[in-house]
């Protein structure tokens, strides 16, 4: 059929702000989409509030919003651009929501807006439980038995019908709390009367259990001829039972015969044909490992993370294909965009495995529950592709961005007894890959670690093929053979040291004596069979054949890796960016990156792609072949900023601003002595080595003090401190975050925090502009509420901060971006310097409307300001103001600490824009605090230590709130959601399981853990 | 034990080998897209004579299981593999196939550039090629292929084999070329009872067995191997509803005057996209075949192309204008490969229910 001439305009509403299970795969699959769209000639408006990605661009879409997505925000935007259709499947399941909502309301029917792609009536057909249920009976397709019970007696009546073990699942929890596996009777009256009692509604779904199962997944699409296509299926490593956003999954499914792959497979088409579906659709399943028997798990009727992994596991583009379906075309119709000789109606064929390892935020979130269940925990991810199983999944491993020790040594540092480990492996955590390697070393049987794991043994076959290599390592002596071996099986040069008991270096060194290179091969959905250009390469150390021929003229951009709590979606944004400008400079950008759900990992976006762990072997390897004519460094996060030293001791060209002036920044002592020779001011404080040092230190540098490790990322093990018993605490963690690295304690100074992003041509500073945090110090500054224009300095502190700016861009001679934070109490304090573009760039840019990121990186190529058209100084503050607001993920992690301090805690942001700071704040909280809620209550719940805050309380009643001090836990019964417009924690303690958290957090009541921040919000508010 | 595939323009692989590792191998080497069903790939008599290289680098994986067998014997010559995987952990599990490949009497050789020789045959189409112990040179490659090379003086056919189910709709005879077990399988899931005769049976012979529908199978080699069956499939479509696959599609092109030629490397893989005219639908296809029915030479006939590849717009399927013949190039009865084509099989059958009513 061909594409939809009827429809001119095609309205996108992307997945808003990044929160845990909704991350940045929507901003790939969004972008694509668009893109996708205008290809065929359509004009798309975009509504978005999530200004930290490539989807909010303004080349992506021909008008964007980035307003909140609300039923009366995106209404008015569709009154106003009446748009002839909507397509909602591509913004995760806050656009499927969104899209409920406009047509519940009848706005989709008052301006006759068709909805695009899958409709409306599938998609609750497949998200309903009951209707899902129904179909799959009508099909044939079995699925587990499960009984939604309101008493016990209930539930055991059915456990005894359909057999033990049963999963209870409590209705309304907060991330599925109080279910559980019951094996027995016994078992199912606890956990089934502590799942009643903690269910809001006093409801749980009894379910057969197929825990241990294997889980395959099936990406399906589907067009409107009725064609459908499997475009890859993955086997989940961990069993039925773990999110397979939180599990080890892997491409092409391994342990399944052909009989199976294809029953699964067909079973996948028979319910996207009933169902309908007009795009992509994600059908999970699990098979029996020992019969015949197998099971529909759930159905996702859109675009996904899965999706997204499918697409960059096979280079099939998920998202681009199922827009143009969307708009009418058909499968057998659409150039296969990898080919370019093919059509999009095939199914991918691999030549290679690939294996992806969710990446987990307990590093960051030391107290929340570690284990890993039915709700998905992950922020991130990475993936790594290999010739064999072995490779693909240590090269993962590399890519994970945990302890470089316990990447190279596969065993966890903690020292369990053997029922502790076998507990941790019977519970898994993210830990669990480490604790099977533990497991191996302590020599247990795989028949054993499959009995606690339920781990296919196919899968730890191949963790002791890694193991027992690691082992030989030690014994034997490092010939040339095992070398090559061991590089085969995917083994860094760091895990072989770790072995061999030598130094990486001494390994490269070998290699290099060796001979001992890898090829690079070509990612090209077809296996060879098809002539392809795609530019997507991974490498291999087994001898062939080298696909990769280096570019000349090419500039090597370093990725930011997993996302993670402190390096999110934004430093994806600013690599695609720097990949961009790079190009429009005349020279190849070539990309090393290793996540595969965001927009810099489309092998379109850059001239070359390589998919590879962001270590220093990886991309040595990488530049040895390309030659490139120099490495930018500056836009991957610290990711890319802590390979600087390292790549510039290997002799590469480190472009931008040095490697000295990196160094001048980071290091403490260096950075001190800048300071003082440019008459700068900064708290006072000093470095330790060790616990007495560090004692030694706080009382001169005077209490309160900040402590913090030095080179990690969003405020890790960064705490205030108050006492010396407090710094002990904490200088415990500080030194466990970055062993052997000084930690740094300062004088905690109170006042405003303000940040500014530079941009310098090596000689002259522009300053875009001045944000200013909402909260003030102590809240890190990804967690405040940033503002911009500043509200409350004054025209000296302003001026001061542009001089101070100014000064420190030239001394360290910064050549494309900076990003300098301060603190104005009563003078100007500067507190960190990060020499790279910061988690602001993407925020700024789309205020200002310069491109930060690509003006960075024509300076880096050697314009100069003047060139890029910029001038020195300050650019002027616009009329209009813009406000930043973090997004968290509370919800999603049972026993996190929730109270706001200087270590980083939110997932995403939203931005709000207005003609006044109240109208933009407004705007901003929508979709980040949800306040004001639309409750007809105006309660504020108060724990003990905000009840306190008398400024706090007067603000509340001036309000119109009615405070009131919650001190025992029962008290809340007395208030439903209702009642009670918001919810307010001031403890420096607190965490999601004590009780008044508990109650905003699974009732959705606005929920905020700092008073600093609704106090500033009131005061904006109340103005 | 090393192992060297030299092809016939000279370029050598060195490997590993498996299976029956000191036996020799001389034919054609082909390759398969296929990510499961090495199994079924390695016993499908198709692959007669062919040293068959897979692209997907772990082989092995879930073992052999015997029932799910194509053939009685595996009949190609070789194995060539990336990677054996060893760890096998599957509850039908029987056999490695490293251990099924050497009771086979079948060389396999692993630990080669599988994509470097896929890209080769791709440039420069399916060639001869020698899997050996020792390096061949090139001056000796023509006399060492013509000593080890197999001719197809056999076919690779069943015995005279029936399977009679109790109460079955119609009664079918199976024209064994090299037949795939997963064909019978499938009419016998048609409900009908199945003789399967060797290719040689003369038309008498198969009229005495009443049957309601002929049926031709896969098998090796050029279609215009067979001249001798030509005569026997134009007697047979003018009595009963005919339906062939894969060999039986060519050959009953070429019975009706149509011309068959060798494509340049072949369909081999499971991921292979086929238009059906009639519907309009697109659906994905199992195939193994290294010659088409040329599309121009279909129009001097009284065939009509009922689908065509999606990618190369090769002939896919064809139907007498007038009698009740049908067949494909594809692989319906899948194994390997996905089962989007099994409708083919209500169709012969419903072929064979007009004909009854029509008689009756």
């Amino acid at each position: 059929m061909p594409k939809d001439l009827n429809i001119h305009k095609i309205a996108v509403i992307g997945s808003g702000p990044i929160v845990i299970g909704q991350a940045a795969e929507f901003d790939y699959a969004g972008s694509q989409a668009c893109l996708s769209l205008r290809e065929e000639g359509y004009e798309v408006v975009l509504i978005n509030s999530n200004p930290a990605t490539i989807m909010t661009d303004d080349e992506i879409a021909d008008e964007v919003y980035l307003d909140p997505i609300s039923l009366d925000s995106v209404s008015a935007i569709l009154a106003k651009e009446r748009p002839d259709a909507l397509l909602p499947t591509l913004g995760g399941q806050t656009g499927l929501n969104m899209a409920v909502e406009l047509n519940d309301a009848g706005v989709l029917a008052k301006y006759n807006i068709k909805l695009l792609g899958t409709s409306l009536e599938t998609i609750n057909q497949a998200e309903d439980r009951e209707s899902f249920k129904e179909l799959m009976q009508q099909l044939h397709q079995p699925i587990p038995a499960s009984l939604t019970v309101h008493t016990l007696a209930d539930a055991v009546q059915f456990a005894d019908e359909v057999g033990y073990p049963v999963i209870v699942r409590p209705a309304y929890t907060l991330g599925g709390t109080g279910g559980g596996i019951a094996n027995d009777h016994d078992s199912l009256v606890t956990i089934g009367k502590r799942g009643l009692a903690l269910s809001p509604a006093t409801e749980c779904l009894i379910e057969k259990s197929i825990a241990g199962y294997k889980e395959i997944e099936y990406e399906v699409m589907r067009d409107q001829n009725g064609d459908k296509i499997s475009v890859c299926n993955m086997e989940n490593f961990d069993p039925v039972g773990i999110h397979t956003g939180d599990s080890i999954v892997v491409a092409p499914s391994q342990t399944l015969t052909d009989t199976e792959y294809q029953r699964l497979r067909h079973a996948a088409l028979e319910i996207v044909e009933a169902l309908d579906i007009k795009g992509g659709c994600n059908v999970q399943l699990a098979q029996d490992p020992d019969s015949d028997q197998y099971y529909v798990i759930e159905v996702n009727p859109r675009v996904s993370r899965s999706s997204a992994l499918a697409s960059k596991a096979t280079g099939y583009p998920i998202a681009k294909i199922a827009a143009k379906i969307a708009v009418g075309l058909n499968l057998s119709e659409i150039q296969n965009p990898v080919t370019k000789t093919t059509y999009a109606a095939f199914e991918p064929a691999l030549d290679y495995v690939v294996a992806k390892i969710p990446r987990l935020p307990f590093d960051k979130f030391t107290s929340a529950q570690r284990q890993l269940g039915t709700q998905m925990k992950a922020t991130g991810e990475v993936m790594g592709i290999g010739l064999t199983l072995e490779e693909a999944l240590l090269k993962a491993v590399a890519s994970l961005e945990v302890s470089s020790t316990l990447q190279a040594q596969l065993v966890p540092a903690k020292a369990y007894t053997d029922a502790e480990l076998a507990a941790q492996l019977q519970h898994p955590t993210d830990q669990r890959l480490f604790e099977l390697f533990a497991a191996l070393k302590r020599g247990w049987s795989l028949d054993k670690i499959a009995d606690l794991t339920q781990i296919n043994l196919y899968f730890l076959h191949k963790l002791n093929n890694i193991w027992q290599l690691f082992v030989k390592l030690g014994q034997t002596t490092l010939t040339a053979e095992l070398l090559a071996t061991a590089k085969q099986n995917g083994f860094s040069d760091d895990m072989i040291a770790a072995a061999t008991d030598k130094t990486a270096t001494d390994i490269q060194a070998l290699r290099h004596t060796q001979a001992l290179h890898p090829i690079y091969k070509m990612v090209d959905t077809c296996a060879g069979e098809f002539a392809s250009e795609t530019p997507y390469f991974y490498s291999s150390y087994f001898l062939g054949e080298n696909e990769s021929q280096p570019l000349t003229n090419s500039i090597v951009v370093i990725g930011s890796g997993p996302i993670r709590i402190g390096q999110g979606v934004e430093f994806d944004y600013t690599t695609v960016h720097c990949v961009q400008a790079i190009q429009q400079a005349g020279y190849k950008a070539i990309i090393i990156n290793n996540n595969p759900e965001t927009v810099s990992t489309d092998f379109s976006i850059s001239d070359k792609l390589y998919f590879e762990p962001l270590t220093i072997e990886s991309v040595m390897n990488i530049i040895e072949l390309e030659q490139p004519l120099g490495v930018i460094v500056q836009f991957g996060g610290q990711t890319s900023i802590n390979l600087t030293s390292a790549l510039a001791a290997q002799g590469v060209k480190i472009l931008g601003t040095s490697l000295h002036g990196i160094n001048q920044t980071e290091d403490r002592h260096e950075f001190e002595a800048l300071l003082q020779a440019q008459h700068i001011r900064q708290a006072p404080g000093a470095t330790a080595m060790n616990l007495a040092e560090a004692k030694a230190i706080a009382p001169q540098v005077g209490y309160p003090v900040m402590v913090r490790p030095s080179y990690v990322l969003g405020g890790r093990a960064m705490a205030e401190v108050h006492n010396e018993a407090e710094l002990e605490t904490y200088v415990a963690k500080a030194m466990a975050a970055a062993p052997n690295q000084p930690i740094l304690i300062d004088h905690y100074v109170t006042g405003r925090e303000c940040e500014v992003d530079i941009l310098s041509d090596g000689k002259e500073i522009f300053i875009p502009g001045i944000m200013e945090h909402l909260e003030g110090a102590g809240i890190h500054s990804g967690d405040s509420i940033a503002i911009y224009p500043p509200q409350h300095l004054t025209a000296a502190e302003k001026t001061a901060i542009i001089a101070i700016a100014t000064k420190i861009g030239k001394q360290v001679h910064c050549v494309g971006m900076m990003n300098i934070q301060f603190i104005c109490a009563d003078a100007v304090y500067v507190i960190d310097v990060n020499p790279r573009a910061s988690r602001t760039v993407p925020f700024m840019s789309k205020v200002t409307g310069h491109h930060l990121a690509k003006l960075a990186t024509r300076l880096i190529l050697g314009e100069s300001l003047a060139e890029v058209g910029l001038h020195p100084g300050c650019d002027p503050e616009p009329e209009t103001v813009a406000v930043k607001a973090p997004v968290f993920s509370f919800m999603k992690l049972p026993g996190m600490a929730t109270a706001l301090s200087p270590e980083m805690k939110s997932t995403g942001e939203t931005i709000g824009r207005g003609a006044d700071f109240p109208t933009a704040l407004k705007a901003a909280l929508v979709d980040s605090y949800h306040f004001p809620a639309a409750t007809p209550g105006k309660i504020a719940l108060l724990d003990p230590t905000a009840a306190t805050d008398t400024d706090l309380n007067q603000a509340l009643t001036q309000g119109g709130y009615q405070p009131v001090t919650i001190t025992q836990a029962d008290q809340l019964a007395d208030y439903t959601s209702d009642q009670v417009a918001l919810v307010i924690n001031g403890a420096q303690e607190q965490d999601t399981a004590e009780p008044l958290n508990y109650f905003a957090l699974s009732q959705n009541v606005p929920f905020f853990s700092a008073t600093a921040t609704i106090k500033g919000i009131l005061a904006a508010l109340n103005h | 034990m090393q192992k060297y595939l030299t092809l016939a323009d000279g370029t050598t692989f060195t490997g590993v080998a498996f299976g029956a590792t000191h036996a020799l191998a001389a034919g054609e080497v082909v390759f398969n897209t296929g990510m499961t069903g090495y199994q079924e790939a390695i016993t499908d008599p198709s692959y007669t004579n062919q040293l068959l290289t897979f692209t997907y680098p772990l082989i092995g994986t879930y073992g052999i299981n015997l029932h799910q067998n194509q053939a009685p014997k595996a009949s190609c010559q070789a194995v060539i593999i990336r990677h054996l995987d060893a760890e096998i952990t599957h509850h039908d599990y029987q056999q490695s196939l490293n251990d099924f490949l050497a009771a086979e009497q079948i060389p396999g050789i692993s630990g080669i550039d599988t994509r470097a020789l896929t890209k080769h045959i791709r440039v420069n189409g399916t060639m001869q090629a020698i899997l050996s112990n020792e390096p061949v040179a090139a001056t000796d490659f023509a006399s060492l292929y013509k000593v080890l090379a197999k001719q197809l003086d056999k076919q690779p056919c069943l015995e005279q084999e029936s399977f009679h189910p109790l109460h079955a709709d119609y009664h079918v005879v199976l024209l064994d070329f090299g037949i795939k077990h997963a064909i019978i399988q499938q009419l016998l899931k048609q409900n009908c009872s199945v003789t399967v005769l060797p290719y040689q049976t003369d038309f008498e012979t198969i009229a005495a067995l009443n049957p309601d529908g002929i049926f031709v199978s896969n098998g090796p080699d050029d279609p215009t191997a067979y001249p001798n069956s030509l005569p026997l499939l134009q007697q047979l479509e003018h009595h009963y509803p005919v339906a062939g696959i894969c060999l039986g599609h060519q050959l009953l092109a070429l019975a009706n005057g149509a011309k068959t030629y060798a494509l340049p490397f072949g369909h081999r893989g499971q991921n292979h996209p086929v238009k059906l005219l009639a519907s309009g639908h697109t659906i994905m296809t199992s195939q193994n075949h290294g010659y088409a029915v040329d599309a121009a030479s279909v129009a001097q006939t009284d065939l009509k192309i009922t689908a065509v590849e999606g990618n190369d717009n090769t002939v896919e399927g064809l139907a007498h204008k007038a009698l009740p013949v049908i067949s494909v190039q594809y692989h319906p009865e899948a194994n390997p490969g996905p089962l989007d084509g099994q409708i083919f099989f209500q169709e012969f059958k419903q072929l064979m229910a007009k004909e009854v009513l029509q008689h009756a």
